[in-house]
């Protein structure tokens, strides 16, 4: 499931929200107090069977990868394609200028000596591995991305100050409001927000 | 300040037992959010911020003003002649290139070698190197003549089906730079990114819920997404720290590639590293010092953090002068007649002033650091790390003007002459620089609260 199919405002097949019809329930976010507290939530929650869910802290918590079951990202095999087509282009780029296109005799040198070749070959595969780095970090994590039902709740705000919050979104098949409201409360949180317009 | 509060400052101690706390005071996570967001919060800044600022921009206006001029009469207004055809521009730009080193050093390989400490200054230091290389690129922009042909410099296709010739170290400065100056810009946003949250979360009034909003691009601290931006950040530090390496090595073979005696040596990509690294530092000290004082900083910018960094300059000016005095003895040992004669005529020929200047600030004064009392004294440290920024400039000047004004030829020798031109460019990078900084530490977290909050207690689980 994307993330903008959880950011629709109305249930498909309903009529367009009006300022009077029933608010739209994306999900529920819950507040835990202390590292401890969030690591211990993750994994009950993992357990649980939730599949649309997140932890959220204001600094990354070292083992709540494992709590989770988050399994590792395929961007450093990105990157490497990105620093290969920088090697490439570097070489491309320097044989087509100045031995096919403004061939130059400097030196007596031959015209295709890999030698000076090297820096520029460095430079370029650096800067395309450090691109692809970038944006595709940003790309999968599926930023930018301005609005998130999570920005409704006033308390998720200390998600990036002191507090520790777990969410769970209403597409999760597991989701069921209340249910998972008490599931929540009864692993240890000490506020459950609901997500709602 | 009394006895009481220095010492509870004071973390630089040595008791192996236990390791030294960064981040000092009974402060908790939120703490360290509100001493930080709150320097951008304050709504009227500090008068000592205002005076800064007009200062600057009083140099940036006289910046403005040489440059305005160098383009309107050309080239002729710098002290610039036949033999020396490099002069102040080179000097600065390799000057400013130099001390743009020591904030990727900071963030990058720090961060491999997993020095926690970096995480208090890693911040501001790679802020000041994107400033400095700013400045570092605009001299090579305006010193090439004819600026309305500056895009010459890039391999860009053009009317003339002509292309840059890659075997000169000139081109590979244009990659070196641009690279390092984009990679560094990028590095950087990457760790501002879950702090520009912070104030976003934190912002009260609607513009700065939009601009620091659109800033944070949407970050809400997911771990799935903590997860993919670490393995990003330990892949952008592993990229940047050979390049940190690379660039002053290419801006070295600008002089090393050439025949001119006092060039053409083999030792200098490592030393002029290691000068980067030194003249870097140097200026972080020279900024963190005043900054942490006026911006309340002094519990997350210990003095444990400047006395690392003092050693590091201690180290790095060990390893200068070791080359100084090495590129002697090779002068002497390779015994190349034009070789020997660059050299007794650097320490004692028409330009001994520069070269003494060079050596009492880069390896006399830092030594100065091997006592403790000195480097954790922050008067002292202001004042050697000033000279050494003083002493690294004339490093660039002796390298640059000594050995081309006298090379082969006794009959084409010449004297250089500055203009005041010369001089108010120099100043006015300044300006650029310090407007800059200050912008930055009005406007953007100047400490890397996620990392820092990483770094304390309440950040590691219990049972461990």
């Amino acid at each position: 499931m994307t993330l903008s199919e959880a950011g629709t405002l109305t249930p498909p097949g309903d009529a367009p929200a009006s300022a009077d019809a029933p608010a739209y329930l994306h999900g529920v976010v819950a507040q835990f107090e202390t590292v401890d507290d969030i690591l211990a939530a993750a994994a009950k929650c993992r357990d649980h069977g939730f599949t649309d869910w997140d932890c959220h802290t204001p600094f990354p918590v070292h083992g709540l990868d494992k709590a989770m079951g988050v399994r590792n990202t395929v961007l450093p095999w990105l990157v490497f394609c990105g620093g290969l087509t920088g090697f490439l282009t570097g070489i491309g780029l320097q044989y087509f200028t100045n031995v096919m296109e403004y061939p130059f005799v400097i030196s007596g040198k031959p015209m295709a000596s890999w030698p000076i070749y090297v820096p520029v070959v460095f430079e370029l595969t650096v800067l395309f591995s450090a691109l692809t780095t970038f944006f595709g970090m940003w790309g999968m994590n599926g930023l930018p991305q301005l609005h998130h039902p999570l920005f409704f709740s006033e308390r998720f705000k200390r998600a990036s100050d002191d507090k520790f919050f777990v969410s769970v979104m209403a597409d999760d098949p597991k989701f069921d409001a209340a249910q998972t409201t008490t599931f929540l409360e009864s692993i240890g949180a000490t506020h459950v927000d609901r997500l709602e317009e | 300040m009394n006895t009481t509060a220095a010492s509870y400052l004071d973390n630089t101690g040595k008791d192996p037992t236990q390791r030294a706390p960064l981040v000092l005071g009974a402060n908790d996570l939120h703490d360290v959010t509100d001493k930080v967001c709150g320097i951008i919060e304050n709504p009227k800044p500090s008068t000592g911020w205002y005076v800064g600022m007009a200062v600057s921009l009083l140099l940036l206006a006289v910046l403005g003003y040489s440059v305005f001029y160098l383009f309107f009469v050309g080239v002729g207004v710098w002290g610039v002649n036949n033999p020396v055809g490099w002069g102040f521009a080179i000097v600065n730009f390799v000057f400013w290139v130099g001390i743009g080193h020591a904030g990727t050093l900071i963030s990058a390989i720090l961060y491999l070698f997993r020095q926690t400490w970096r995480t208090g200054i890693n911040r501001s230091a790679e802020a000041m190197t994107i400033f400095a290389v700013i400045c570092a690129g605009l001299f090579p922009g305006i010193h090439v003549g004819r600026v309305w042909v500056v895009y010459w410099m890039f391999p860009l296709p053009n009317q003339m089906e002509m292309w840059p010739q890659f075997r000169s170290p000139l081109l590979w400065d244009v990659f070196a730079v641009s690279t390092y100056f984009t990679v560094s810009l990028l590095f950087w946003y990457t760790g501002l990114v879950p702090d520009i949250a912070s104030v976003r979360d934190r912002a009260k009034h609607r513009i700065r819920q939009i601009g620091y909003g659109i800033l944070a691009i949407g970050w809400r601290g997911s771990n799935r997404h903590w997860h993919r931006y670490e393995r990003a950040y330990l892949i952008l530090a592993a990229l940047s720290t050979p390049l940190v390496l690379s660039v002053h090595s290419v801006v070295s073979f600008d002089f090393a590639v050439a025949q001119l005696p006092g060039w053409h040596t083999t030792i200098f990509p490592p030393y002029f590293v290691a000068g980067a690294i030194f003249s870097g530092f140097a200026m972080v000290v020279t900024l963190l010092v005043p900054a942490r004082k006026w911006l309340g900083l002094e519990e997350l910018i210990t003095l444990r953090h400047l006395e690392n960094m003092n050693k590091i300059i201690l180290v790095t000016g060990s390893m200068v002068g070791y080359a100084y005095a090495m590129e002697f003895f090779i002068a002497w040992y390779g015994g190349v007649h034009e070789e020997t004669f660059a050299f007794i005529s650097r320490a004692t020929g028409p330009f001994w002033w520069a070269y003494w200047i060079m050596v009492s600030c880069n390896v006399i004064f830092p030594q100065l650091f091997w006592f403790k009392k000195l480097r954790t004294s922050l008067p002292a440290m202001m004042v050697v790390c000033l000279l050494v920024n003083v002493g690294m400039w004339f490093e660039r000047f002796v390298i640059t003007v000594t050995s081309l004004s006298s090379d082969f030829l006794p009959s084409s020798w010449g004297y250089y002459y500055p203009t005041l031109i010369d001089f108010t460019t120099l100043i006015g990078s300044f300006g650029l620089f310090f407007t800059l900084f200050l912008l930055f530490c009005r406007f953007l977290p100047i400490v890397a609260m996620a990392e820092v909050k990483m770094t304390m207690p309440q950040a590691h689980p219990s049972k461990h």
